[in-house]
Parts: C-alpha cells; sequence; structure tokens
C-alpha cells in the first residue's frame, strides 16, 4: 500500500481537468492552452513514473504484484456497481508509455499546429485524450475500461475531423467512430454476458473479481452454443472490440483514412496509444480468454481466434503497404500490421512478447508519425512520397532520427528494439502447438516490413527533390523543422534503440517483470533451443526485404515524381490491386453500407406507402361512411322531413289565408254562415 | 410547509392558475404573456425541487391526499407520489420552462399559446400524481387538448393533418382503455391504483373480471389487458401504433415538439409500469414473447427509418420511437417469470432502474435536440433539411458543440447521462431475454450512424455559403441551453443522484413482480 496507488486516479484526472478549463477557454489564450496541456500530462508522467517505480520495487511473491482500490458508482436493487482502479506491472508500463509518448508529441504539437486557428481546441481534444487512455490503462473494472474506451474513441473522432470544413477528414471521423463502434457492439454485449456470468466486473476484487479462479472455473464449466465454453464466447466478444479499435482485418478500414488528421494525432492515437488499446484489451482479459476446460495444457478456441485475425492482418495490412505513396498511409497500413504481430503474439500465448512489442512499436512508430509530420511540415504540406526525395540533404535530423524508427520497425538485428520484441513474437509463434500457420505469416510480414520502409525512405530521403514546385528562387525548398520538434524526436529515437536491450532472450527483463518474476541475466539462454536459429532466420527475411528494396528503389532513385513504380512495371495488375487496398472498402461499400441504407430506404418507404396508406384507407372509409350519412341524412331523413314540413305548411297556409285579420271577410263569412244556417233551419221546418 | 397537506394538489393547481391568469389577460397587456408563463413554470420547478430535497426515498408513496369525492362510483381523489412519480415530476417541470424558451416566431405568440402550454403543464402533473383511475383519466385527455391546439394553431405547414391524426390516434387509445377500465370498475367496484395492484397480483383481479362478463378467466382478463395496452402503446409508441408520431412531432412548433417528446411520450411508458405492470403481471407474461419482438421491431425499425429521413425533426421524432424502444425492452424484460427469485432480483432492479433513467435522459436530450433544431430552423428561415446546409461549425462554434454534446448524449456515450440508463436496461435484460437484447443492440449501432451523418452533413465539410451569415448562440441561448447541458454531464457523471430516488420505488416493484 503506498501513496501513489491509492492516489491513482490523479493521473488521468489531472488532464481531465485541464481539458475542462480549456473546454471554456477562448481561442487567442494560446500559450496558456498549450502550457496547461504540456503541464497536466508532465504532472501525469511524474506520477506515472513513480508508480512504475513502485511497482518496481515491491514485494513480489512469487506472482504477480497488484494493488487496487475498488469505489462504488450506484445502486442497483440490493447490489451496488463497483468501479476501481488497479497498479500491476501491465498497467505501470502502459501508463510510463503512454504518457511519455504523450507528453513528448504534446510537446512537439506546439510547433506543428503553430499556424493553425484551433490551437486551444486541439490541445483541449488532446488532453482529453490522454485521461480518457491513462483511464483506460488502469481501469480495474471492464465497465471503466469500457468508458475511457469510448472516450478515446471520442477524442479521436473529434481529432480526425480536426480540419472539419475538409469532407474527406469530415467523413474519416464519421468512418473510424461507426466502424469502430461495430466492435464496440459486440464489445459491450461480451460486458453484459460476462456481468450476467460473474456478477461483477471488477478484474480483481480479493478472489470475486471476473478474472479470478472462482469466476473463471464457472464460465469455463459451462456452455452455450455448439458446445463452445462460456468463457470462450464472452472473449471472442470482448476481442470484436479489440478488432474494431486495433484496426484488424476486417475492421481496419477506418484506420488508414484516420491519417486525414493532424500528424501529431496520427503519431499519438492511431499509432503508438489507442489503437493499441484492443491490445491492451486483449492482454488485460488474457485469464479469460485463455481459459479453457483442459487447463493449462490446451489451447483455447478464443485465443486460437486471437492469433489467426493477428497473423492474417500482419500480412494482408503489409502486402497494401507495398504499394501506397502517401507518406502517412504507408505507416499507417505499418501499423496495422504490426498490431496483427502483436495481436498474433498474445494468441500464440506469448502475453510478454504482445505487451513488449506493443511497448516498443509505440516509441518507433510515434517516432516514424512524427518523422512524416516533420517532412510534410518542411516540404510545405506535401504528403506524396513520389515528390519528395533527396530530403536527407535538407533535413539532416529528422533523417538520422526517421532512418533509426525505421530501422527499429524493420526488425535490423541486435541495436534496434523492434528486432528483439519481432524476434520474441516469432519465437512464441513458433513455439505454439496448433499450428505453424502463424509463424511462417509472421516471416513473410517481417519480409514486407522491411521491404516497403526501404521503398519508403529511398522514396522520401535518397535522390532528388522532386516536387513540382520545388524552386530556390521562390523559397519552396525543403527546410528542417524548428527544435520543438526535432528534440522529441531524437528523444524517442533514443528509446527506439535503448528499449530493446530490457527484452533480450539473455536478459529477459521486461517479460519478467510482466509475468511477476525475478529477472537474471544468463548470457547463454541466447544459445538455447531454436532462439538462435529463428534470430538468424528473421534476420535473413529483414536483409531479404532491406536488399531487395535498395535494388529496386535506392540504386537508381526515381528522378520524375510521375515515372512508375519499378514494382508496377513487373506485375501491374497485382500492384494495382495492392495500391487499391484489395478494394475493400469498395466491397463493403457494395455490400453492407450499401445494405444498411436501402434497408433504411425501404423502412422509409413503408412508413410512407403502408403505414401512411392504411391510415388514409381508415381515412378513407371514415369519409365513406360520413358521406352516406350525410346522403341519409339529406334524402332520407331530411327528405322526409323536408315534405312533412311543406305539406304542414302548405296546409297552414291554407288555413292562415282563413285568418287573414279582415273584419270584413269575417263578417261576410259569418253573414254567410247564417244565411245558411237559416235557411237549412227553415228547410228542416225546426222553426 | 413540509407538512402541508395538499402540496400536490396545489402543485397541479399552479400551472392551471398560471393558465387561467394568462387567458384573462386584457389585449394590451398580452406582451406580459410569456413572462407570466415562464414565471408560473419556475415556480412549478422550485416547488417540484422542494419536493425533490424533501422526499423520503424510501418512504414508499407519500405526501397522499384522499378524499371520498363520488362515493357510489367508487371514485375517491386520490393521490401521492413515489420514485417513479416525483422523477416524472421533475421531468415536467424541468422540460416546459425550457420549452417555453425555446425560439418562437419571430412575432412571438399570442397569449393563448402561454395559456394552453400551463394548461397541458397541469394536466401533466395531474397524470403523474393521480393515483385513481377517474382522476387520473380525466387529467390524461386534459393533456391531450392543449396538445391537439398547440399542433393546430401554430404547426408546420401540414399542421391540421398531424394535430387531427395525433388527436384520432391517442383518442381511440384512450377510448379502448376506458372500456377497459369500465369492465375493470363492474367486476371490481374500485378505480383505486393502489388497490387493483393488489388484487392484480393476487390473481383476484383476472377471477373477478371472468366472473362479471360471464367468460373464460383467462379470455376476460386478457382482453381487457389488450384494451390497456392499445391506450398505452399508442402513446409510447410501439410499432406498429406509432405511425401518428413522426407528423406530430415534425408539424409541431418548436416547444410543443419539446414537451411532446421530452414528456408526453413518457405518459405512455409510466402507464406501462403504473397499470399494466401491476394490474395484469400474468397476462402480460403469456404474451411476453410477441411483446419482445414487438420491442426488438420498433427500436431497429425505427432506427432504420429514421436513418433515411431527411428532416431533421423527423429523424429525431423517429430516433425518439427507438430510444422508448429500450424502456419497453427493460419493462418487458422485467417482467419475465423467473424461478430462484434472489438472484434474479438485481436484474430486475436494474433494467427498471435503467426504464426510470431512460425517461428522464431521453426527455433532456430528446427536448434539447428539438430546441437545437428550433434554433437552426429559426435562423435558417424555416430551412431544416440534412441537406440544407453544411460546414456550419466554422460559424457557429459554440452552437454545434452543445448540439455536438446533446447528440453524443443522444447515442449513448459514457460520460453523458444516455449512456448509464441504457447500460442498466441492457444489463438487465440481457440476463433475462437475451435474444431480444443481443437484437436490440443493433438499435446503438444504428443510432450512431444517423446522428453522426446529421453531425456531418449539417456542421461538417466546406461551409455552404449560403449561411455565412448565421449568427451563433447568443448569450441568452447559452443560458438557455446550459442547465440542460449540465445536467446531462451531472448525470453521466453521477447516477446516484436519480437512482437513489427511483431505487426504493424499484425493489418495491421488482418485489411485487416476484410474489
Amino acid at each position: 500500500m503506498s501513496w501513489i496507488s491509492s492516489n491513482l486516479w490523479l493521473i488521468p484526472v489531472l488532464p481531465l481537468l485541464a481539458s475542462a478549463v480549456l473546454a471554456v477557454t477562448k481561442q487567442p489564450h494560446r500559450r496558456f492552452a498549450a502550457a496547461l496541456a504540456i503541464g497536466s500530462m508532465a504532472l501525469a508522467c511524474l506520477l506515472s513514473w513513480d508508480a512504475f517505480l513502485t511497482t518496481l520495487h515491491a514485494p513480489a511473491h512469487g506472482g504477480i504484484w497488484r494493488d487496487f482500490h475498488n469505489f462504488r458508482w450506484f445502486q442497483m436493487g440490493d447490489q451496488w456497481l463497483w468501479l476501481g482502479w488497479l497498479l500491476d506491472p501491465l498497467t505501470a508500463v502502459m501508463l510510463v508509455m503512454v504518457s511519455t509518448v504523450g507528453l513528448l508529441i504534446f510537446i512537439y504539437s506546439v510547433g506543428y499546429m503553430e499556424q493553425d486557428a484551433n490551437f486551444t481546441r486541439f490541445f483541449c481534444f488532446l488532453a482529453l485524450f490522454g485521461s480518457a487512455m491513462l483511464g483506460l490503462v488502469m481501469a480495474n473494472s471492464l465497465l471503466l475500461l469500457f468508458i475511457c474506451w469510448e472516450l478515446v474513441g471520442l477524442t479521436s473522432y473529434l481529432l480526425i475531423g480536426f480540419w472539419y470544413h475538409k469532407p474527406s477528414a469530415a467523413a474519416a471521423a464519421t468512418k473510424a467512430f461507426i466502424t469502430t463502434r461495430i466492435g464496440d457492439v459486440c464489445f459491450f454485449l461480451g460486458i453484459l454476458w460476462l456481468y450476467g456470468q460473474s456478477g461483477t466486473l471488477l478484474f480483481y476484487d480479493h478472489g470475486r473479481g471476473c478474472l479470478e479462479a472462482t469466476a473463471l472455473t464457472s464460465m469455463v464449466t459451462q456452455t452455450t452454443i455448439s458446445g463452445m465454453a462460456i468463457s470462450t464466447a464472452i472473449g471472442l466478444l470482448i476481442f470484436c472490440g479489440a478488432v474494431g479499435k486495433s484496426g484488424q482485418v476486417p475492421l481496419h478500414v477506418w484506420l488508414p483514412d484516420a491519417m486525414e488528421g493532424p500528424t501529431p494525432v496520427s503519431a499519438l492515437i492511431h499509432a503508438a496509444t489507442m489503437v493499441a488499446a484492443g491490445v491492451f484489451l486483449v492482454a488485460r482479459v488474457f485469464p479469460l480468454l485463455n481459459a479453457s476446460s483442459g487447463g493449462g495444457a490446451e489451447v483455447s478456441g478464443a485465443l486460437t481466434v486471437v492469433a489467426w485475425v493477428g497473423s492474417i492482418t500482419a500480412v494482408f495490412a503489409a502486402c497494401i503497404a507495398v504499394a501506397q505513396t502517401d507518406i502517412k498511409r504507408i505507416l499507417a497500413y505499418s501499423t496495422v500490421s504490426q498490431l496483427g504481430y502483436m495481436m498474433l503474439a498474445l494468441g500464440v500465448g506469448g502475453y510478454a512478447a504482445g505487451v513488449f512489442h506493443l511497448i516498443t512499436h509505440a516509441f518507433f512508430k510515434a517516432l516514424l508519425f512524427l518523422g512524416a509530420g516533420s517532412v510534410i511540415h518542411g516540404c510545405h504540406e506535401e504528403q506524396d512520397i513520389r515528390r519528395m526525395g533527396g530530403l536527407r540533404k535538407y533535413m539532416p535530423a529528422t533523417f538520422a532520427t526517421y532512418a533509426i524508427g525505421m530501422m527499429a520497425l524493420a526488425g535490423v538485428p541486435v541495436f534496434f528494439s523492434g528486432f528483439w520484441s519481432k524476434d520474441d513474437i516469432l519465437h512464441s509463434a513458433f513455439a505454439w502447438p496448433v499450428s505453424k500457420g502463424p509463424f511462417f505469416l509472421g516471416l513473410i510480414g517481417a519480409f514486407l516490413t522491411a521491404f516497403y520502409m526501404t521503398r519508403q525512405v529511398c522514396y522520401v530521403f535518397y535522390g532528388d527533390y522532386r516536387s513540382a514546385h520545388g524552386n530556390k528562387r521562390q523559397n519552396k525548398m525543403p527546410h528542417e523543422s524548428p527544435a520543438v520538434m526535432t528534440t522529441p524526436l531524437k528523444i524517442l529515437a533514443a528509446g527506439a534503440i535503448l528499449l530493446g536491450l530490457l527484452g533480450t532472450p539473455a536478459w529477459p527483463w521486461f517479460q519478467d517483470f510482466l509475468t511477476g518474476q525475478h529477472a537474471t541475466f544468463r548470457f547463454g539462454q541466447l544459445f538455447e533451443g531454436e532462439v538462435l536459429g529463428l534470430m538468424l532466420l528473421s534476420t535473413l527475411m529483414v536483409a531479404g526485404g532491406i536488399g531487395l528494396g535498395w535494388w529496386l528503389y535506392g540504386l537508381k532513385p526515381a528522378t520524375k515524381a510521375e515515372a512508375a513504380d519499378p514494382l508496377e512495371r513487373v506485375q501491374p495488375a497485382v500492384f494495382g490491386l495492392l495500391r487499391e487496398k484489395f478494394r475493400v472498402d469498395e466491397i463493403y461499400a457494395a455490400t453492407v453500407i450499401k445494405g444498411t441504407f436501402r434497408l433504411g430506404e425501404i423502412c422509409s418507404w413503408f412508413e410512407r406507402t403502408v403505414c401512411e396508406g392504411c391510415i388514409r384507407v381508415v381515412t378513407y372509409v371514415a369519409l365513406g361512411f360520413s358521406w352516406l350519412n350525410r346522403f341519409a341524412d339529406e334524402y332520407v331523413v331530411n327528405l322526409g322531413f323536408d315534405t312533412s314540413c311543406r305539406n304542414l305548411r302548405q296546409s297552414a297556409g291554407l288555413l292562415s289565408s282563413l285568418q287573414d285579420g279582415q273584419v270584413q271577410n269575417y263578417l261576410r263569412v259569418i253573414g254567410v254562415a247564417m244565411a245558411i244556417l237559416v235557411l237549412l233551419l227553415v228547410w228542416g221546418g225546426g222553426l | 410547509m413540509s407538512q402541508c397537506p395538499y402540496f400536490l394538489t396545489i402543485l397541479t393547481l399552479t400551472p392551471l392558475v398560471g393558465g387561467i391568469v394568462i387567458a384573462c389577460l386584457k389585449q394590451d397587456k398580452e406582451k406580459w404573456a410569456r413572462g407570466i408563463g415562464l414565471g408560473f413554470s419556475l415556480l412549478s420547478l422550485a416547488s417540484v425541487l422542494w419536493l425533490w430535497f424533501t422526499h423520503n426515498p424510501a418512504g414508499g408513496l407519500q405526501r397522499i391526499e384522499r378524499h371520498v369525492w363520488i362515493p357510489s362510483i367508487g371514485v375517491e381523489y386520490f393521490l401521492g407520489i413515489d420514485g417513479l412519480g416525483l422523477l416524472m415530476v421533475l421531468l415536467t417541470a424541468a422540460v416546459v420552462p425550457f420549452a417555453l424558451f425555446a425560439p418562437g416566431p419571430r412575432e412571438g405568440y399570442p397569449k393563448s399559446h402561454y395559456s394552453l402550454f400551463l394548461f397541458l403543464e397541469a394536466g401533466l402533473f395531474g397524470t403523474f400524481t393521480a393515483l385513481n383511475f377517474f382522476h387520473w383519466f380525466i387529467f390524461w385527455e386534459l393533456s391531450l387538448i392543449p396538445a391537439f391546439f398547440l399542433i393546430k394553431l401554430w404547426g408546420g405547414p401540414r399542421r391540421s393533418y398531424a394535430a387531427t391524426q395525433f388527436f384520432i390516434y391517442t383518442l381511440v387509445g384512450s377510448v379502448a382503455m376506458l372500456l377497459a377500465f369500465q369492465a375493470i370498475f363492474l367486476a371490481t367496484g374500485t378505480f383505486d391504483f393502489v388497490e387493483l395492484a393488489r388484487l392484480g397480483r393476487s390473481g383476484q383481479l383476472a377471477a373477478a373480471l371472468a366472473n362479471r362478463l360471464g367468460w373464460q378467466q383467462g379470455s376476460a382478463a386478457m382482453l381487457i389487458f389488450l384494451g390497456v395496452f392499445l391506450g398505452l402503446a399508442v402513446k409510447v409508441p410501439l410499432v406498429p401504433f406509432h405511425t401518428w408520431l413522426p407528423a406530430a412531432y415534425a408539424e409541431a412548433p418548436t416547444g410543443t415538439s419539446m414537451v411532446l417528446t421530452g414528456v408526453m411520450s413518457k405518459m405512455g411508458v409510466y402507464g406501462f409500469l403504473r397499470i399494466l405492470m401491476p394490474l395484469f403481471p400474468e397476462q402480460m407474461r403469456m404474451v411476453l414473447t410477441p411483446l419482445l419482438w414487438l420491442t426488438v421491431i420498433t427500436i431497429v425499425y425505427a432506427a432504420w427509418a429514421a436513418m433515411a429521413q431527411t428532416d431533421l425533426k423527423r429523424t429525431i421524432a423517429y430516433s425518439s420511437i427507438n430510444h422508448l424502444g429500450y424502456c419497453m425492452l427493460g419493462i418487458f424484460a422485467a417482467m419475465k417469470f423467473t424461478i430462484g427469485e434472489a438472484q434474479w432480483t438485481t436484474e430486475k432492479a436494474a433494467a427498471l432502474n435503467g426504464v426510470l433513467l431512460q425517461m428522464f435522459n431521453h426527455g433532456l436530450s430528446a427536448s434539447a435536440l428539438f430546441c437545437f433544431i428550433g434554433l437552426l430552423e429559426r435562423r435558417a428561415g424555416g430551412m431544416r433539411g440534412l441537406n440544407d446546409f453544411g460546414g456550419l461549425r466554422k460559424v457557429t462554434p459554440v452552437f454545434c458543440g452543445l448540439m455536438g454534446i446533446a447528440i453524443f448524449s443522444s447515442l449513448g456515450l459514457p460520460g453523458l447521462n444516455g449512456f448509464v440508463g441504457e447500460f442498466l436496461i441492457f444489463k438487465g435484460s440481457f440476463s433475462l431475454a437475451s435474444w431480444a437484447a443481443a437484437g436490440s443492440v443493433l438499435g446503438l449501432l444504428l443510432t450512431a450512424i444517423f446522428l453522426l451523418i446529421i453531425l456531418q452533413r449539417v456542421f461538417h465539410g466546406p461551409l455552404n455559403q449560403k449561411w455565412t451569415g448565421l449568427a451563433d448562440l447568443s448569450a441568452g441561448e447559452r443560458w438557455m441551453v446550459s442547465p440542460v447541458i449540465a445536467l446531462m454531464f451531472l448525470i453521466g457523471i453521477y447516477p446516484q443522484l436519480i437512482i437513489k430516488m427511483t431505487n426504493p420505488t424499484v425493489l418495491q416493484m421488482v418485489s411485487h413482480l416476484t410474489h
């Protein structure tokens, strides 16, 4: 029990407060906005490091050290809904990674967004993102994790669409939110199911949590449709959320489009942190996914799916990256592919390897994106690599750091972190008892990664500057970026190199830290089993990729921006298919999207015709009745009434004409009557 | 004042008096109508808030007023309030002043508009506090009449059609309900909801009905159940009884739309909770499967229909049907027959707490959305098509930001109010009626699609040159919407604020359901 673990909530709350203040800050206070966001993030970063060191020095009793604090949120019936936060090695490394990378990118943004009119708003969203992401990694409740998960999705939406006046950005933002929400809806169902089954959403709660033995055992033994263990079904539903967030096939389509956002956003959210949240989620609920009725011996169905989805994504996205020409899109597909690697690692049971790759990838991919941002900035907002070239002369600092990032990503041996983490993944995949498929897919991916990164670096930094408006007189030549942008690059580059040393097979400190073991340095481990053999094999792949790339693009750099790609000349059909991203977007547009909107139209049509039609029919029937009524009234009832009235009136008229008020007439009638009466009496002989 | 025995009566009378005062204003004082209307509605809000803070959550029905009225037909004047009624009264009291502040025509409304509005509020207060069918029904119908005139007199171009349809449709439902209650009275000799609920729970109601009508026990009760059900289903509405709604919401003037969707749509759900659920538990369980399917259809169909609309008001109208569908899902799931009660109590309580929260949340977010559309419509000279705008965020950033919050509240973003209610409903119903809940989840996705499309088409993209001069929210308008926006955050972050009031009532409902 230490101060930091009971006050861990401060870490996400600090940036949240900054964001709330900035939400009501007026646009002109730019300096204040940047200072507040960076200050809050720096404090969060310090606290994260404190948390990390606490975890490091925590007494290990043979297992993973955990400290958690739960609190009540609201009531339902006689129970409470609990939330909480958790400090364990996984949280600690994620906290440090997110806050450190986040802080560097915040600083970089000051330079990158300098000219933007909505500078304050940008930092407000960034701080909100930082808060939600930090909350996500320290949640001790699947519900709290989901809340933060949705909030990072919101900030991703806001920041992709930050330049909302661009129709492409507005569309990309909507697409990102909706595509990830498809996964999230399944994730939500998974949460509901898990809650119903285990009665809690807390991960750890002194033996009552949903990731602890009691709950897992009960979920493994019960089965659902077609004999699937409930834990597997829930695990797969939760994994759907990870598929959406981490851009795995088939929900990867939003991530490349998300590059419409400003480059720091791409680096922070769509490369280093948020997209890795899916991997983190899988790592967090790993006990659930890993649970199987056969104990440790049997491989669970859920993890098998994770492994295959990951390995297919790794190769699929790497293929697409080969044929792209937008500097950020290449990196985006590379991110998708690397996230596939991490999933692959987790799927084959290499929990520590997957998380290790997550951390190293965060550093070198953030570095690459920020480098790309620096390149774009230097080339006057140009993003097409065919119109760059020769930048190593104009932007030496960017080039040096970018090259480090590229080599780390490609997995150049020994000195770069990507090598060690990727090798660890391949090693886990090789040991997987189910199939060697993921291992071979991983090898192909390694080759492709090395190849497309070499291609990109050759296009951007070698040869001559090919921009159409590259003209010395108009001062339109590329220029190096300011120090506020290059300094974070240098720090990240250092991280991209040094981090690898923490996870070598000789001294697997990182992996042991995560799994709660005490790391020991044993040089001999390098030569045990197939370790060295696999290392050589992957080195061979990398060398092949880089060699082929250099041979195609480096030896004779393109001289004109319009020149066809060397690969295109060899295989135009395949290259075309890759350039068009296997036409996945088109297929979706023609099927799912069109189908959804068509159904909407059908519903609307149904409303207009059938529903309104029914009303209309009822109305007409009612009108018909009223017409009948009127007919009856006018022609039957009224007519009869009128006729009798008329008769009455006529007879009345007749009668009334008798009583016309003329006294002489009355006298006349009386006189005549008298005369007749007299005559009658006389005639009768009465008188 | 806490001992004041006639508090609820006074509460209902306040807007009624206000309405009469406004109606009696002289021609030259007509400009005071709005101020007086606002004054009376804010007075009601203040007294409801006082009611809220002095309410004892664990106290069951309280502030009971009970007087013999027409003893020969079992009519009593019987008022009382529990967590459910209190929440609805609060919603009414909050939405009505908000709707009175809402934008109207530039020249303003005549005094009769404000007068009708207050009559409507009185009708709603009366409905949510009455515990005897007789005056409950009077208020239920009484609220219909001002609404009819508000649509008919100040609505859009097709107002006559919409108002008539609205009136006829709900009237048919009401007549069915009235007939059903006459049968109930004949059978039991009482109109008292509390007493009827007791009879319903014990099964005596069905027996009495069968006895009186001379039919088989099942069919008599079922027929009466269906009569009441029809009256309430039209009001909610459930598909296929919803056809009056889009036209009525779209044609009504902004303020009326806000009250229609914010409060009046809750009358149906309230009726389900107060009448149908306690009186006919057995009958409801017999047709529970079709009802659940009807609910899933309501949720998904309405969302899909919303997606194809181009009139913003119609989109939100369909979205309202969709949101109330979640309430129905929670209610029907809670009705599910279960064995081994203890373990299901939490699920049922979660679902019903979710229903109550959802009613309140939907009242806030839907009325806010209608308000924003009204503001937009007024600025754009009556245009409110999905494709009439574009890029407005550039000229109206504050408007876009606040409406964005309302939109995200409506699509259930965690941190805002909508999420908690939906989570609780789904949490409860997933265990009780898994397939219905799983099917309804599709509605969450579809809602996100059409709401984000609204944001994209109206506010994002290049600025439509026609609207370069569009004004952002004025200070007054910001003040008007800020309390509602603040509530969205407050309930989203601290839902216990509401749940602590509703949970005891819900627990009581659940215990009645299971015994």
